[in-house]
Parts: C-alpha cells; structure tokens; sequence
C-alpha cells in the first residue's frame, strides 16, 4: 500500500538521493545566474525538451508588448537575458509579445504540459500549484535550477507526507482560497514544513481544477514542500484536447488512474478539518497564518498565549495600521488587486465578474484585474468579462505577476491598503510600507464595490 | 563553493520568528542578473528604518521558521556576501535550507533554549565535521545529512557529483523513465 507520493517519488528515483525531473518551468528572476553557471562550466543544458520558459515576473502589464520596449532598464535586461538564454540553449520561451506568455504556473496547466504522475520544478515556491494534477511540483533555488539544467535531475532528501481530509462541503460564498487560509491559520506558517501534502476527502474533490490549484498554491505558505491533489475525470478532463495532451490520451489515463493514495496507505501526519465549517477569510497581519474569518475581528495581542506571537502580532498590527478588536468588516482597503499564479485563472475572473457586474467600485478604490495569462485575457475578452470590469470601474490589463510581488511598476504606495487574491501578505510585499489583506477573488470584488470587506454570504 | 569545516566567532542575534525572505532581500534587487553583490542590500528596508541593527559576524542566530516564503537563492546570497557563514535557528524553511548548503553557508538547527543560550554568549564555534556548535553555556548538537556534509566539509558542487553519475541518467532515460510528461520543443 502506497501513497500518491510514495508512488510518484519511486517511479523518478534514478540512484539513491537523485530523482528525476519530468518537467522544468523557467522564469527570468531566478534563472540568468544558473545558465551562467552552465556557461562558466561549459555544460550544455541536458533535456531543452523537458524545459520550458516564460516571462511573468517582471513583466509591466500596461501593454507593452516586447522586452525591448520595459522601461525600467533592470527589468527590461533580466527578460532580455532570458530571451538570450533561452535562445543559446535551445529552450522554448513564451516571452512577452507571445500569445503562450502568462505566469508560469498558469501557463503551465493551460498548456497541458502539466499532467499526473509527473515531477515538475520551476525556481518559484508556487510550484506547488502543479500539484493539483496529481503531480508531484516544488520550488527550487537557483543553485537547484542550474543542476536541473545540466543534469535533467535533482538531488533531494524524501519529505515527510501530511494527509490534510476535508469532511463536508464548503458553503456558499466560500472558496478554495478560504479553505487554504483556514487550514494554514490553523497549522501556521511553518506546520506543512517537511512535507508533501495530499489534500483529500469530498469537499476537495468536488472543486474544480482552478479551485485545485488556488489550494495547492498556497501549500508553501504552510511551510510545505509540496502540495498534491488526486488525478480523477475533472483532472483528466481538463487535460485533454489541450496542446500538450499526450497523443495516446486513453492510454494516459489509465496509467493515471493507479496514481492516487490506495485504500490504507499511510502517511506520516494526518489532519482531518471540517470544510462545512469554514467562513470567507481575510488576512490581518504580516503572514498569511495571521488570519481570521471576515465575520471576526482584529485579535488583541495581549490575548495571545506565547510570548513570541503576542511580540509577532503587535508588531504585524503596527505594520498593518489596524487596532485591536476592530471588526474586519471595517476595513476599507485603497486598492484591490484581482490576480497571481493563486487566483487569475478564468473561473476566478468569471466569480470575480458575477460580483461586479452592474456596479460601480467605490470612488475611495482604485481595482485592477490582471489575468494569469495571455490565453486567460483571450477568453475572458471573448465573453465579455472584461467590458464588465471596466463598466464597473476596475483597470484591465496584461497577463503577469502583477501585483503579487512588487517587481514591475504595479506596486503599492507606502501605507495603502491592498485587498489582493495573491498569497502572500509579508511586509513590503506588494510595495514598501503596503497593507496586505489576502482574500478571495469573490471577496476581493464586493471589497472593492463597498470601500471596505464584506461577508459576501450576504450577496448571495 | 569553498570548503567550510570550523565556524568560529561572534554571534550576531535576530529575535524575530518566521522571517520570511521577502525580508531578507526584497524583491526590488531581484532584478540583477549576477551571483554577488546582494549583501549591501540584505534586510534593506529594517535596516533602513532602524527596526534592526545586524553586525556581519560570522554566526546569526535567530527565530524558527527562518527563511520562510519565495524560494529566491538571493536570500542566502545576501547573507552570505554579509559575512554570515552560519545560520542558526530552531528551524528552518525547507527550501531556503536547502539553498544555505548550496552555497556553503551553514544552517544548524538548535532547540530553542540552545539557540537562546548561544545568542546570550555572543561567541561560539562551529564544527561541521562533529556536528556541534561549541559557546559558553556548553556545547550543543545539530544534525546534517551525510551527504551535504560532505559537500559542505571538501567544498564541492552538487552537479560535478551527479555528473559523475552520468551513468545512472542514461539508464533511466534509456529504461523508458524518462517518457513521462510532454515534448516542449514540440508544441
């Protein structure tokens, strides 16, 4: 009897510690220094064919629509080298300007290069988000991409495995990103550390396969070294017809099939959490274990039991501008940001849409949508979404990181307040001296229509 | 990466847990193209503001969950290029540990009392080879894989030691291990 890991892990064990890698997705910030090291070592890049590029990270998102043309000149050299790199090594790139480019753990699945069973890496910790084919998908650091790139492997010590079983159904109004907040308030930022994670039981597997995703997203904001969900017909069919699918698609299947956990297997931790119980979330401090359901207030640090954390919470309620005891609803953020690799997939913009869709964002709001990807902002065009974006009086703009991480024009002025959909809410992640409330993109758009956050059970 | 067997010095004390690495080197010097040079920029905006002061000695210790967040290797570069040659902590992010032995700078986890006896002794040595980091109030024991241990004692580079395995790569490509997943260069 064997886990889903467990079965993944064996099938790529090529000697001892060294696991083969089936997949390896490249961006332009964590890897001009790795094929450098390739070039001083005059190695060549082993499998071109098993690796894939994108630009995401420092993209700007007002248009511009060739590398070349990025005003910030560090930017503009960091997706030039990419270009070059990708050129001199023979490895495909979707850069900007390509109708493929988008954020690489979006593209990724649109693509259909993830699938089941496989071994992806890319030096960004949402990798994980791959996890939710039922693949086993984590972040590397630079050093690790250059070994990845000379060797098509890597050297990896076996995590721990972690069982996370959702009991019930989410309730209306509530989305995976409010199950993946809930589980990590509760576990912290460091209780996955260690492990590969399964989400399982009925209210996973009843979500979508963005829904997957937004979960498996999140996983390395609990600590964990991977995030893994269970191959069944949503998975399969989301796959298929895409351009990557496998040719044999049947046959595919079938072997996917023996993919999840068999009946007993064991892991390492198992945590078993009520989904039915789980409200819209919205952040309050400075990591996204620091949260609390929208219908609670700001906690009072001097509530808090250990010494440590009463110190982490006065300090994240000074960065945070918020008082104790203050209803979350009273909240009003100055901006909303609908995008990142968690949450601006087209169901996302589709939920998003729903909520805004004949209103009007609050004159005190400037919003934004940014879509995951070039094909994203395709269909969402095609259906219209983004007329209802911009008739509500959101800005709707190019695919990229965005606002997620503060390294392209799209940031935060010091002290504004920010509802996003990303995934993280550290200090001066958005901007220096910006306010993070991380939600869901349900949440993030009435936020923006009312001024402030709202339980959005109370539209529906 | 040159070898590190003995770590020895003073210890420089950052008391804050879940230190995450958009802290460590903001995303704003992300954008260079080079290995070198982040150590200015380590902690940019604390330091700046004055939250924290941080001499480069050879030793930190600090909060659990150290290094958590994005899996940026400028994180360990800056700190690094600081002076710091070991981090010690209670523990660490998985994959920002993994990074630290990459690069030969030593991650040793401590429990917490030990990392707090460490920092109040302002002094300690490291042996790598024996596991243990030595300070006034004792000597205390941390574990590393025998593997990146001896990465770490002789200085050597993970690929150069895979490489030398070329063997077992091609018998799993050749086995048929390697037909999972798609062709990029073909779509």
């Amino acid at each position: 009897m064997k886990n889903m890991f467990e079965k993944i892990w064996e099938a790529h064990e090529v000697s001892g510690d060294l696991i083969y890698i089936d997949l390896h997705l490249v961006h332009e910030v964590t890897s001009p220094q790795a094929f450098d090291g390739l070039r001083l070592a005059g190695r060549p890049l082993r499998r071109p064919d098993k690796t894939l590029a994108t630009a995401d990270h420092n993209v700007p998102t007002d248009g511009t629509m060739a590398a070349r043309l990025i005003a910030d000149e560090l930017s503009r050299v960091q997706v030039e080298t990419l270009e070059r790199n990708c050129e001199e090594f023979g490895v495909p790139l979707y850069s900007l300007g390509s109708d493929r480019q988008g954020i690489v753990h979006v593209i990724g699945p649109e693509l259909g290069v993830t699938q089941p069973g496989m071994t992806i890496v890319c030096g960004d910790s949402h990798t994980s988000t791959h996890g939710a084919f039922g693949a086993l998908a984590f972040g590397i650091g630079t050093s690790e991409v250059e070994h990845v790139l000379a060797t098509q492997c890597l050297v990896q010590k076996r995590p721990k495995t972690m069982r996370i079983s959702y009991s019930g159904e989410l309730g209306s109004g509530v989305t995976p990103k409010d199950l993946i907040l809930a589980t990590i308030g509760r576990l912290g930022t460091g209780g996955m550390v260690g492990h590969a994670v399964e989400y399982a039981g009925a209210a996973v597997e009843s979500l979508s396969m963005p829904g997957r995703m937004t979960v498996c997203n999140m996983t390395i904001e609990g600590g964990g070294r991977a995030g893994m969900i269970a191959p069944d017909e949503t998975t399969f069919e989301w796959v298929r017809g895409r351009p990557a699918a496998p040719e044999d698609f049947d046959a595919a299947v079938e072997r996917w099939r023996e993919l999840p956990s068999d009946a007993g297997a064991s892991f390492d931790t198992e945590v078993e959490v009520d989904a039915g119980a789980i409200s819209p979330m919205v952040t309050w401090g400075t990591n996204p274990s620091m949260v609390v359901e929208v219908t609670d207030r700001v906690p009072d640090p001097a509530a808090m039991d250990s010494p440590a954390d009463r110190e982490a919470a006065e300090r994240a309620l000074a960065y945070m501008g918020l008082e104790p005891g203050t209803p979350m609803t009273e909240i009003a953020p100055d901006r909303v940001f609908i995008g990142s690799c968690t949450n601006s997939r087209i169901e996302d913009l589709r939920e998003a849409a729903a909520i805004v869709d004949g209103r009007q964002v609050a004159d005190s709001v400037r919003a934004m949508v940014v879509p995951g990807s070039q094909q994203v902002k395709a269909s969402a065009e095609a259906e219209g979404l983004h007329d209802v974006f911009r008739g509500a009086g959101f800005e709707w703009r190019e695919a990229g990181c965005s606002m997620c991480l503060g390294m392209n024009p799209d940031i935060l002025a010091e002290g504004e307040r920010c509802a996003s959909t990303s995934n993280r809410n550290f200090e001066g992640r958005q901007g220096k001296g910006g306010r993070t409330h991380l939600v869901s993109p349900k949440m993030a758009a009435a936020a923006a229509i009312e001024g402030r956050f709202v339980d959005i059970r109370d539209w529906s | 990466m040159r070898p590190i067997d003995v770590i020895e010095g003073r210890v420089s004390v950052l008391d804050r847990a879940d230190v995450d690495t958009d802290q460590i080197i903001p995303k704003q010097f992300l954008k260079r193209v080079e290995r070198t040079g982040f150590g200015e920029f380590l902690f940019y905006d604390w330091i700046r503001d004055g939250e924290i002061e941080l001499e480069p000695n050879p030793i930190l210790v600090t909060g659990r969950n150290f290094g958590c967040g994005s899996s940026r290797e400028h994180a360990p570069w800056a700190l690094e290029d600081f002076g710091f040659q070991a981090i010690v902590a209670p523990s660490f992010a998985d994959i920002f540990y993994s990074n630290c032995t990459k690069i030969g700078l030593l991650p040793a986890i401590l429990g917490e009392e030990h990392c707090r006896a460490v920092a109040e002794a302002g002094e300690a040595r490291i042996d790598v080879d024996d596991e243990t980091v030595t300070c006034a109030a004792g000597v205390f024991e941390f574990e590393v894989e025998p593997h990146v241990k001896h990465r770490l004692l002789n200085g050597l580079d993970d690929i150069g030691i895979t490489l030398e395995n070329a063997a077992a790569i091609d018998a799993f490509e050749g086995s048929g291990g390697a037909e999972r997943g798609p062709v990029t260069t073909a779509l």
